[in-house]
């Protein structure tokens, strides 16, 4: 193994596991998506039961300058419930598909979560004071003789233990006929966009009874449906510019200035098939199930179920770089499509410097890629070397027979532990990975 | 929790040796406070009620303080409360004490909620009027100053609308720090607030001197129209229009003019379509000349945008563009410079382009006269009227009467009519619908020979259609053209066929008789109701259906009023007593509600 992944020989320790410890997994306790917010001082996930939970950063603590701030849980919601669609007889899944973090714009903090049909924006805020000083009863509650009443009181607010409250301010509905699969937000912090499996559409975070559709790849005849969009994302800093990918392994960009349907895209990156690769399982792994845009907005890197490519927004024909995640998976597709693992997935994510990307596999392995070094690591969260400040152990699995010691074969892998969310934090070397229903949070060894 | 204890108000009044005028006070200073919002929000709205009875020491004091921080409430709390804080002055003493109502609105002004953010901007606004210079600039400015230096993009948002009202008030100094805070603001991090920067341009423009108009305001100006958003691009047009006032033509065409050409050209379709729709001010601020020289070929271009938005955008500015021309020399270039384009759009890909011309384009015809109008416009108007989108068909018929004024109604009808008596039939219900309640309209504007002549038996045809939306929409009509043709042409045109239809075998239609009789016996009078359209009524009070029986019932209660009392008593009451005894439930329901409205017990 050539040194530690990610960046300068960062040895990455382990920092804290947030969840459940016994191995009986409650369906709804699945972590469903993972997102750090703008300035890394909140985290929130959610789960399979459309539960939002966020957790805070402490502040850090001057006498203890190696430590840096734990994260722990700054409120917990119900973000959606269960619901049942008369007219069509589908239950709607409460899970939280997406979260994304609004800039923000005053003390609060405000975020979109959403499942498959609604988004909400979700107001968490702070209070810390409380009005006191009733004139017709006591603060109990108990009336008090009207007759007694003399002067007027004017209440008056005293501290109180802090609350944060989190509340629903805005309900997106209605909009989507397919199953929502990404939300992003502009960087014009007044519009975001929604993306169901064949149509994009444009919102106002104010207005809630209206958005535009401005992408629609559904066909007049639905049996000539060939391909889907499998995720969308506005670009950082350009707020005409978007892209989807679909699952056909393209992923197409568009201008919302060059008209009101964004149906012709301006740009198509797409990379020629190796024939010598071809199968029939060609074109279920070149579906992209994941598409981030670099910090930096020059770049942009997509996930397919056995590679991640950065590709230069200045260049259509291929990607700028491909980074295998678990080649050796290539001479197992056929059981992995018998047990539909095939169709996991998976997302990726940018470090705050985009110099080097990370995204997850199974066994509970993630891997991280530099792309100054080209170095690439396998760690694995596991409860096993959960001390703190304990440094990961490197992975490494064994695709031919020859097992070395401190490898791992490809047939004792366990497909069922897989990690499909991670998060970076936007400035600092401290990541979130999701395992099935726990969080771990991992961070950089501090001298 | 203790507010969550029992209800708002305390059961029984206020009594014995308590001050009876504090019991009210007392109850709306608690529902401040209340869980339920409504008696939050109720309380909030009687906020110059508790002021009043606080007096003023203690509303600065006490109420202030405690309203500064409720920040936390709903939106329409927050709403209220801002609007309530612009009119507080008095309440607080007076325009000496005015800026004690700053603390409150400054923490509203914060808040993520534009709407009240807004409100709070606007009672800012209000208040900053009250204040004495000296305050002016010990308070307010300052407020203003902090909210532009805020961490929050929220907060430099409120501030951009504060600028133009503390400007002209303030000493010279001042003046360039606030200009220095709102040039600061036009460069800022955040889109939000640039794009409020670019939107309270103009307004902060009008209160400068010429001078920083020209030094400073025109090049902010520039920067904001050449921004990397479109979203902050777009707003730069409005902005141009205020400026364009303040400029000679000289600076105008030096100053202003690249950059508009420029928006004209944006590769952002949303700023071109800013342009468009901001024309007809933009025309009128920059004068006829660059008009003439500028505005008309980029509107030609923006009628050929590609995007369609664009398109319908400036179709619909194609009559108070002409209209706004000068009348010298206005004729040519209408028919040299915009219809040959607007011909184009007659048969535009997209119906809302479409449509937007079909809502503008017959007011051309005021403009350029019968010759042309008969010549040019006529073809144009009679292709749209066979468009296949109803929109563009119904956006003609609605404006026949400007061209009716110019051409006359035998040309109009010659040329028109067909076509309206083809949609007149249309197979889509709704296309019918909307014909009818046209039908008034036309009527009036083609008299009632005419009328009698082409479309009286369209309207009859109507009463038996088979979509009841349809009929009942024709008996309304019947009742606008009553209203219109008057009681002698119901009498000889209308009554006779109505009646007619009780007879008919389908008691649908013999219903409608009864629908129609409702509606014109009011336009009719006591006369024909009495002795052409009750006898009818009465006569169907037997009719085997008991539908058309209680509807009977319900048309004798409606026409009863009108009714003189010995035919009401003599002729009605016997009906609807033997109807009061009808084997169906509802007829002797409805038998016996007309019998006590009419008071015939």
């Amino acid at each position: 193994m050539a040194g530690a992944g990610g960046g300068n020989d960062i040895q990455w320790c382990f920092s804290q596991v947030k969840g459940a410890v016994d191995d009986d997994v409650a369906e709804a306790d699945i972590i469903s998506t993972v997102e750090f917010n703008h300035s890394g001082e909140l985290l929130a996930t959610g789960d399979k039961g459309g539960r939002v939970v966020i957790f805070q950063q402490e502040q850090e603590n001057k006498t203890q300058t190696h430590s840096r701030g734990e994260y722990n849980v700054y409120s917990t919601f119900q973000s959606h419930e269960p619901e049942f669609d008369y007219l069509k007889s589908l239950e709607i899944e409460e899970k939280i598909n997406k979260i994304r973090w609004l800039p923000q714009k005053n003390a609060a903090q405000f975020l979109l979560s959403t499942n498959d049909k609604t988004i909400k924006l979700w107001k968490i805020s702070e209070r810390d004071k409380r009005p006191e000083g009733y004139n017709l009863k006591e603060e109990d509650g108990r009336y008090r003789d009207p007759t007694t009443v003399t002067t007027l009181r004017v209440p008056v607010f005293r501290p109180m233990d802090l609350m944060v409250e989190a509340s629903p301010r805005r309900i997106f509905a209605n909009a989507h006929t397919y199953h929502i699969n990404s939300i992003s937000i502009n960087s014009d912090y007044e519009t975001y966009l929604s993306a169901d499996d064949l149509r994009i559409n444009l919102w106002h975070l104010e207005i809630t009874d209206r958005s535009f559709n401005i992408v629609d790849i559904k066909p007049a005849n639905m049996e000539e449906l060939t391909e889907v969009i499998t995720a969308a994302e506005f670009h950082p800093n350009s707020c005409n510019t978007f892209v989807y990918s679909s699952s056909k392994g393209t992923i197409r960009l568009c201008d919302m200035r060059a008209s009101a349907l964004c149906d012709r895209h301006s740009k198509l990156f797409e990379e020629p098939e190796d024939p010598s690769n071809r199968s029939f399982f060609s074109e279920i792994i070149s579906s992209i199930s994941d598409v981030k845009f670099s910090h930096s907005g020059r770049y942009m890197m997509t996930r397919d179920y056995l590679s991640v490519k950065i590709w230069d927004l200045n260049m259509e024909n291929r990607p700028v770089e491909t980074y295998q995640v678990h080649e050796y998976l290539r001479s197992k597709l056929c059981s992995l499509y018998e047990n539909d693992c095939i169709f996991d997935k998976f997302e990726c994510c940018w470090n705050g410097s985009d110099s080097v990307v990370m995204t997850g596999s199974y066994n509970n392995f993630f891997r991280m890629f530099d792309r100054n070094t080209k170095r690439d690591i396998t760690l694995e969260a596991s409860r096993e070397n959960n001390k703190p400040r304990t440094v990961l152990k490197p992975r490494k699995v064994c695709a031919s027979g020859k097992r070395k010691k401190d490898e791992i074969s490809v047939d004792s892998l366990d497909f069922n532990k897989k990690i499909l969310h991670t998060a970076w934090h936007p400035k600092e070397n401290i990541i979130a990975v999701a395992t099935t229903n726990n969080l771990y949070i991992f961070q950089d060894k501090v001298n | 929790m203790a507010g969550a204890a029992g209800p708002g108000r305390v059961p029984g009044a206020a009594g014995g040796d308590g001050d009876d005028s504090l019991y009210p006070i007392a109850v709306l200073i608690d529902e401040l406070r209340n869980e339920d919002v409504q008696l939050r929000l109720n309380s909030i709205k009687k906020l110059s009620t508790i002021a009043l009875a606080l007096g003023v020491e203690r509303t600065r004091t006490e109420l202030l303080p405690f309203l500064t921080d409720t920040i936390y409430d709903e939106d329409e709390v927050l709403l209220a409360l801002a609007e309530q804080l612009g009119n507080f002055t008095v309440l607080v003493g007076g325009p000496d004490f005015a800026h004690c109502l700053l603390p409150p609105l400054e923490s509203l002004a914060t808040v993520e909620e534009t709407v009240v953010r807004d409100k709070a901007v606007e009672s800012l606004r209000q208040i900053s009027q009250e204040h004495t210079p000296v305050a002016l600039e010990a308070h307010f400015v300052p407020l203003v100053k902090r909210l532009a230096s805020g961490d929050w993009f929220t907060s430099r948002t409120s501030a951009c609308g504060l600028f133009s009202v503390c400007y002209p008030r303030a000493s010279s100094t001042v003046k360039a720090e606030i200009r220095q805070h709102f040039c600061s603001l036009c460069s800022d991090d955040t889109p939000m607030v640039r794009r409020a920067a670019a939107s309270k341009l103009g307004e902060f423009a009008k209160v400068l001197e010429l001078e920083s108009v020209k030094n400073e305001i025109v090049p902010l100006f520039t920067n904001l129209a050449s921004d990397e958003q479109d979203s902050v691009r777009l707003l730069a047009v409005e902005a141009c229009v205020s400026i364009a006032q303040l400029l000679s033509q000289n600076d105008l065409e030096t100053l202003v003019m690249p950059t508009l050409r420029q928006a004209a050209e944006d590769k952002s379709w949303r700023v071109r379509y800013m342009v468009a729709d901001k024309f007809s001010e933009l025309q009128k601020a920059v004068g006829p000349e660059i008009t003439q020289n500028d505005l008309v070929p980029a509107f030609q271009n923006l009628l050929k945008d590609c995007e369609a938005e664009v398109r319908a955008a400036a179709a619909h500015k194609v009559k108070e563009l002409c209209e706004n021309l000068p009348v010298d020399g206005r004729e040519t270039i209408i028919m040299n410079h915009i219809l040959p384009f607007v011909k184009e759009l007659v048969s535009d890909s997209n119906q809302h382009v479409k449509s937007a011309l079909a809502s503008v384009i017959m007011g051309l015809s005021t403009i350029l006269g019968k010759e042309n109008t008969i010549e040019h416009l006529l073809p144009l108007f009679l292709a749209q009227l066979k468009d296949e989108c109803p929109e563009v068909r119904l956006n003609i018929i609605s404006n026949l009467d400007c061209v009716n004024e110019v051409i006359g109604i035998r040309q109009l009808s010659q040329s028109l009519l067909p076509a309206i008596v083809e949609l007149a039939e249309d197979a889509k219900w709704r296309v019918r619908l909307a014909i009818i309640e046209y039908m008034p309209l036309l009527a009036g504007q083609l008299g009632v020979e005419f009328f009698d002549e082409k479309l009286n038996s369209l309207c009859m045809a109507w009463l038996v259609d088979h979509v009841y939306a349809i009929r009942e929409a024709a008996t309304n009509n019947l009742m606008k053209l009553v209203e219109k043709f008057g009681a002698d042409w119901a009498q000889n045109t209308i009554v006779p066929k109505v009646l007619g239809m009780a007879n008919d075998p389908n008691y649908l239609h013999r219903m409608t008789t009864l629908f129609c009789i409702n509606a014109l016996s009011e336009a009719c009078g006591q006369e024909i109701t009495t002795k052409q359209m009750l006898p009818i009524v009465l006569k169907m009070a037997g009719d085997q259906v008991a539908n058309v029986r209680f509807n009977v019932a319900k048309s004798l209660q409606k026409i009863g009023p009108i009714l003189d009392s010995s035919a009401l008593h003599v002729e009605v009451k016997p009906v609807l007593q033997k109807l009061g005894q009808d084997e169906d439930m509802d007829v002797k329901y409805f038998a016996q509600e007309a019998i006590n409205v009419l008071a015939l017990a």
